[in-house]
């Protein structure tokens, strides 16, 4: 590994660990991984992976599904089961997690 | 896993638990877990995985897991029993022992576990998840039929035996379905549903007979009925208050309130209870059948310490006997075991979901799906109001979906 990359990740280090140390994030993205797979790594192609993803990007498409601007065949329906703030954790969760 | 190893550990166990208290501090505490099926191995990886500080110890009787969900595809020839079965290697990583047994008795006050044979182990917390047993006695003549009557509701055998039948069979098939609630709510249909489209491709002057002891199909019943006629038109016919209340293994005959039908193939699903552990354990609380408890840790209202998961709970509100259900309540027990074992406080507010997806044909699925939020006010666990619902027809898209669903979930709980 690149020496600045083992820097970077160093400095991510203590970001990663607070999140791990968050249950309640954690347990709120476990919810997901019965179809999205542990850690949001899903292990189907038809079925998207959440690990690694922006936050911003995971928050959005669940706003779009729980808006209805995003159509789709479940997601509008679990979407609306979570507050904003829950979806927030999740979506600051995944996105620390790695691909 | 062989049996010296579990006698091994057994003895190890029983050591730990004799150790004096300065060395007994140095000890890993133990969850030991009865039940690898969705509850339970979903448990036994969550907590190894959030806390490898925790020695987990995962027991069942069978070898191998068998999937119950998409065991109905495998009576309809749309899947084989190898697409169904998955080995427990997959949690060693994860240092969980994994052994083979069956328990046989509970001793809350010495939080110990017998199996048979003579080992036994000590517990700091204990997980059932050993899902129902059956009540053959509550339909007469069932116990001396079931050489020819199966249930096929554990998979395993049964399935095995059951797709044998169907495809031996001249001519009509009997399914029944006992007063709700019972395991897998849209099971039965959907096994309709599979048993017909074999018939429509192998045997189409079969015909599909739904005798269901309940008022109305109980779950999915619109999108059920609409592929029934629109698929299975003069094979699946459905006949709603039709409790099943008599079996004649010789005649091959059904007696409901109302009249006997026979069939070349029973298949007769009886009325459930939680298993005869969690009975054993002390832990049914409610109709002698099932295991309240509390929705924020799953720990048992009757007996502490011992935690109860998946289709053996006395379910909350709109909270399905499920899979994906008991997936979901065993990532909370999880939780609340690393909390509690590390002398905090669990999470206040836990969070479940749900989705059952059903294959109506080969292709085709409809799915139903719930989210669920504690309610400190009411003290359990409710179904949040305008999410959830049902697919809005079924589709190929979701066919897809379905089967990607089972693949995770399974490597959710066991890779």
């Amino acid at each position: 590994m690149h020496p600045l990359l083992i820097a970077a990740a160093l400095a991510a280090a203590p970001l990663a660990a607070v999140a791990q140390d968050s249950p309640a994030a954690r347990s709120l993205a476990a919810t997901c991984a019965s179809c999205h797979g542990t850690e949001g790594r899903s292990v189907t192609q038809e079925v998207a992976p959440l690990a690694g993803l922006p936050r911003e990007h995971i928050a959005g498409q669940m706003k779009a599904f729980r808006d209805g601007s995003r159509p789709a065949t479940v997601m509008h329906q679990i979407a609306k089961g979570y507050s904003d703030q829950q979806i927030e954790l999740v979506a600051d969760y995944f996105s620390r997690r790695p691909r | 896993m062989k049996r010296r190893e579990f006698l091994k550990l057994a003895g190890a166990a029983s050591l730990a638990s004799c150790a004096p208290a300065p060395q007994k501090a140095a000890v890993k505490p133990r969850v030991l877990v009865i039940g690898a099926g969705f509850g339970g191995a979903t448990c036994a990886k969550y907590v190894a995985m959030w806390d490898p500080s925790i020695h987990v110890v995962l027991v069942d009787r069978v070898r191998e897991f068998v999937s119950c969900p998409i065991s109905n595809l495998v009576l309809g020839g749309n899947r084989t029993m190898r697409d169904i079965t998955q080995s427990y290697d997959g949690l060693k990583k994860y240092g969980i022992d994994v052994l083979n047994g069956e328990a046989v008795e509970v001793d809350s006050a010495k939080k110990l576990v017998k199996f048979g044979r003579g080992s036994q182990l000590v517990y700091d917390r204990l997980v059932l998840s050993p899902a129902v047993d059956f009540l053959f006695n509550e339909i007469e003549g069932y116990e001396a039929a079931q050489q020819r009557v199966l249930h096929a509701w554990k998979a395993g055998q049964q399935t095995v035996d059951l797709r044998r039948q169907l495809e031996a069979m001249p001519d009509g098939y009997v399914l029944s379905v006992p007063v709700a609630p019972y395991r897998c709510p849209p099971g039965p249909y959907e096994r309709a549903c599979q048993v017909a489209h074999y018939f429509k491709q192998a045997k189409p002057r079969s015909k599909v007979l739904l005798l269901d002891a309940n008022p109305d199909v109980t779950s999915k019943g619109p999108l059920f009925k609409r592929a029934w006629e629109e698929l299975y038109k003069g094979i699946i016919e459905y006949r709603p208050n039709a409790k099943v209340v008599a079996v004649d293994g010789n005649a091959m005959t059904v007696r409901t309130d109302f009249d006997t039908v026979r069939g070349d193939v029973l298949n007769v699903v009886p009325p459930q209870r939680a298993a005869d552990i969690a009975l054993k354990a002390g832990v049914i609380t409610t109709n002698n059948r099932w295991c309240d408890v509390d929705w924020r840790t799953m720990e048992s209202k009757a007996v502490k310490g011992i935690h109860v998961l998946g289709d053996a709970t006395l379910s909350a509100t709109g909270m399905p006997k499920s899979g994906h259900m008991a997936n979901s309540q065993a990532k909370v027990c999880a939780a609340a075991l690393v909390e509690l074992l590390n002398g905090r406080e669990p999470n206040p507010n836990p969070v479940m979901n749900n989705t059952c997806y059903s294959f109506v044909s080969d292709k085709e699925v409809i799915h139903v799906a719930s989210v669920h939020q504690y309610d400190a006010g009411q003290n359990t666990i409710i179904p949040v109001k305008g999410a959830g619902g049902v697919s809005a027809a079924r589709s190929e898209i979701e066919g897809q979906y379905g089967w990607s669903w089972a693949r995770n979930i399974w490597a959710d709980m066991l890779g």
